[in-house]
C-alpha cells in the first residue's frame, strides 16, 4: 500500500516510531494530488508550499522533544466554505472567487493547533447549494470510482479528496446531507454531528438552523479523532453547546451486543435502488450477527422532510446571501446608483442554482406566503422532531440508506432541480431535528460505491461511532480504494 | 393551474434584488412552480396548535461578558472592498444633487 492509502491513526504511528517524516508525509501527499487532480478537481486552492513549511516545523518540534498534537504533520483538505487566514476561501462562487479572510474559522484554528497541516481548500457546489459538485461556478468535481460521475455534494470535492488519498482526512458542512451523500457516494467515512456540537464560527452561512461542520475520514477511528479536535463550545459561536466533549475514542472497540437498532420502512419503499435496499437489509444482518437487536419500524412523518426542507433551507438562505452586496468584500459591478449596483452584482456574481433558491427563499418569506409556507414548514418541522423523539425512547440507532442511488453521471440531473432535490430525502431529516448521523461504506453496486446511514439522539455521537466501527470491523469496504492511477487514468 | 406567475416572479425579484433575462423568467417560473407544487404536501399535515421549531436548541439568550478583544483592525476590516475612500466602504451617491 502507498501512504496516501493509509488512514491517519496507522500514519501517526509510523511518525512516532521515527520511520516517517512529516515533510516526507505531506510530500507524498502533494505529490498524489498533482498527479490525481486534472482528472479529479477535487480542489479549488492548493497550498503546497505552506504545507511544508508547516511540515518542517512540525518535524522541527519533534526533534526539540515537544509533545506533538493530536493530528500533527496529518494532511487535511478543507471545503472552500469554511474561512482561512490569508487563503482564498470562495464557496465555489463568482461571488467569492478572490476573497482572502482576514481570520481562521475556529475548527480551523483547532486544527492546526492540533498539528493537522492543510493541503487545500476543495471544491464544492456554490454556497453548499447542490448534491453533485455541478453547481461550482469553476468546475465540476469527479468520483474517483469513476470519473465519469458525480462525487455527491455539497461537499464533493472534499470527499473525492479523501478517498483518492489528496489528504487524510478533510472538512465539510452538512445542511442537508452535504457531508453524507458525498461520503457515500466516494465510500469512505461522513460525521454530521450534533447541531451545536461543532463551531459554525467562520463558515459561510447558508441555512443557520441546518448547517453543521463534520468530517470525512477513511476509517471510523479516524473520525473519533477528528471530532476529538473539532467538538465543544465556542463562545463566537452562540448556537455551540458547553455539553461536555467526551474522548471519542474510547468508543471505538466497544462491543456492540444489546444494542437497539430502528429500521424505519419508509427509508426503503420506492425511490430507493434495489441495490442500494439490499446493501441495507445485508448491514441490518451484520448488526444482528454483531448481537445488536434490529428491528422495522416505521417514521410516517419522515416523508415530508424534502418538502419541509426545501421550504426553510432556501428561507434562510436567501436572508443569509443578503449580506453579498457588492459593498463590504466579494464581486462587485460598477454601476452609477447604489440600487442597480447590488441587483448587477448579485445577478451577475450568483449562478443559477443560488439565484433560484434565493428567489424560493424570497417567495416563502413574503407576507402573503409566510403563514401557509414558511410557518407550515416549521410546524411540520416540529412534528418531524417529536416522531423521532419516540423512535429514540424505543432505539438507540436508525439504519438507513445514505442516498437512494448509487453515484449518477454528470448532467443526468442538472436539468430538473426537483429530482436533485430527492437525491437528499434521506439525509435530510438529520438536519431537521439536529441529529448526529454517520455515513459508512457498505457495499458495491456494479463498482459504484453504496452507503448506509446510522442516525442517533442528539449527543449520542459516541454511539453512532461505537457502531460504525464494529460494523466496519465486520466487513472490507472500508479497506478498498478506487483504481485512479498517478496522471488520472482509471483501471490501475 | 400556474402556481407562480410572471408578474408574481418579477415582484420577487424585486425584494431579493436580482435581474433576471427574459429565458431565466420562463426557466424559473417553470421551476419554481414545480417546487412550490411539491410543497404544497405540507398541507396533507395536521399542524393545528403545533408550534412552529426555530431551532433545535433550547436555547434563549446566551450572554459573553462585554470585553475589549484584539481583532481586526481597520485595514483588515476593509481589505477585501472593491471601493474604499477615508476608511470607509465607498459606494455610489444615494442622495439626489442639489
Amino acid at each position: 500500500m502507498k501512504l496516501w492509502d493509509l488512514s491517519g491513526h496507522r500514519l501517526r504511528n509510523l511518525l512516532d516510531q521515527g520511520e516517517l517524516s512529516a515533510q516526507e508525509l505531506v510530500e507524498a501527499f502533494l505529490t498524489r494530488q498533482q498527479n490525481t487532480e486534472p482528472a479529479l478537481h477535487a480542489f479549488v486552492t492548493t497550498t503546497g508550499p505552506q504545507a511544508l513549511a508547516a511540515a518542517k516545523e512540525i518535524d522541527n518540534a519533534r526533534a526539540r522533544g515537544e509533545k506533538p498534537g493530536a493530528l500533527a504533520g496529518i494532511p487535511m483538505a478543507l471545503k472552500d466554505n469554511i474561512c482561512t487566514a490569508g487563503i482564498k476561501t470562495t464557496c465555489s462562487s463568482k461571488m467569492l472567487a478572490n476573497y482572502v479572510p482576514p481570520y481562521d474559522a475556529t475548527v480551523v484554528k483547532s486544527l492546526r493547533q492540533a498539528g493537522s497541516i492543510l493541503t487545500g481548500k476543495t471544491n464544492m457546489d456554490e454556497f453548499a447549494m447542490g448534491s453533485s459538485t455541478e453547481n461550482s461556478a469553476f468546475y465540476p468535481t469527479r468520483n474517483p470510482w469513476d470519473t465519469s460521475r458525480v462525487p455527491g455534494g455539497s461537499s464533493g470535492g472534499s470527499a473525492a479528496a479523501v478517498a483518492a488519498g489528496q489528504a487524510v482526512f478533510a472538512l465539510g458542512s452538512d445542511t442537508g446531507g452535504s457531508i453524507r451523500q458525498p461520503a457515500a457516494f466516494c465510500s469512505i467515512v461522513g460525521f454530521k454531528p450534533s447541531y451545536g456540537r461543532v463551531s459554525r464560527f467562520g463558515l459561510v452561512a447558508f441555512a443557520s438552523s441546518l448547517d453543521q461542520i463534520g468530517c470525512f475520514t477513511k476509517d471510523v477511528t479516524d473520525c473519533a479523532a477528528v471530532l476529538n479536535v473539532i467538538c465543544g463550545r465556542d463562545e463566537f459561536d452562540p448556537t455551540s453547546v458547553s455539553a461536555p466533549v467526551p474522548d471519542y475514542s474510547k468508543f471505538i472497540g466497544r462491543e456492540i451486543k444489546g444494542l437497539r437498532i430502528g429500521l424505519p420502512r419508509e427509508f426503503l419503499q420506492e425511490g430507493i435502488q434495489p441495490a442500494v435496499r439490499e446493501a441495507i437489509l445485508q448491514a441490518a444482518q451484520t448488526f444482528e450477527n454483531l448481537g445488536a437487536v434490529v428491528e422495522e419500524t416505521s417514521l410516517p412523518k419522515m416523508k415530508y422532510a424534502p418538502a419541509v426542507y426545501y421550504v426553510i433551507a432556501p428561507a434562510e438562505a436567501s436572508s443569509n446571501l443578503g449580506r453579498f452586496d457588492g459593498v463590504r468584500y466579494g464581486f462587485r459591478v460598477p454601476t452609477s446608483d447604489l440600487d442597480s449596483l447590488y441587483k448587477k452584482t448579485r445577478s451577475q456574481g450568483f449562478g443559477p442554482e443560488v439565484r433560484r433558491r434565493i428567489m424560493i427563499g424570497t417567495y416563502v418569506l413574503t407576507a402573503d406566503n409566510y403563514k401557509n409556507l414558511y410557518q407550515r414548514a416549521q410546524q411540520v418541522r416540529t412534528l418531524i422532531i417529536e416522531e423521532f423523539e419516540q423512535a429514540f425512547s424505543r432505539y438507540d440507532l436508525l439504519l438507513t440508506p445514505t442516498s437512494p442511488a448509487v453515484p449518477f453521471k454528470l448532467g443526468e440531473k442538472m436539468d430538473d432541480p426537483l429530482q436533485m432535490y430527492l437525491m437528499d430525502v434521506c439525509t435530510i431529516p438529520a438536519n431537521l431535528a439536529g441529529l448526529p448521523a454517520i455515513s459508512i461504506p457498505a457495499g458495491f453496486s456494479a463498482g459504484l460505491p453504496v452507503g448506509m446511514q446510522l442516525m442517533a439522539k442528539p449527543w449520542a455521537e459516541g454511539t453512532l461511532l461505537q457502531a460504525a466501527y464494529s460494523f466496519e470491523q465486520a466487513t472490507d469496504y472500508h479497506q478498498r480504494r478506487p483504481a485512479i492511477a498517478s496522471g488520472g487514468v482509471v483501471g490501475e | 393551474m400556474a402556481i407562480i406567475t410572471k408578474s408574481e416572479l418579477g415582484k420577487i425579484a424585486e425584494l431579493a434584488q436580482l435581474e433576471l433575462s427574459p429565458d431565466e423568467e420562463n426557466i424559473l417560473t417553470r421551476q419554481l412552480g414545480e417546487i412550490l407544487a411539491f410543497s404544497q404536501q405540507l398541507h396533507e399535515v395536521d399542524t393545528e396548535g403545533v408550534a412552529p421549531t426555530v431551532s433545535v436548541l433550547d436555547q434563549t439568550n446566551v450572554w459573553r461578558s462585554d470585553e475589549v478583544v484584539n481583532w481586526l483592525n481597520q485595514d483588515q476590516a476593509l481589505a477585501q472592498a472593491q471601493e474604499v475612500k477615508e476608511g470607509c466602504f465607498k459606494v455610489p451617491r444615494i442622495m439626489e444633487k442639489k
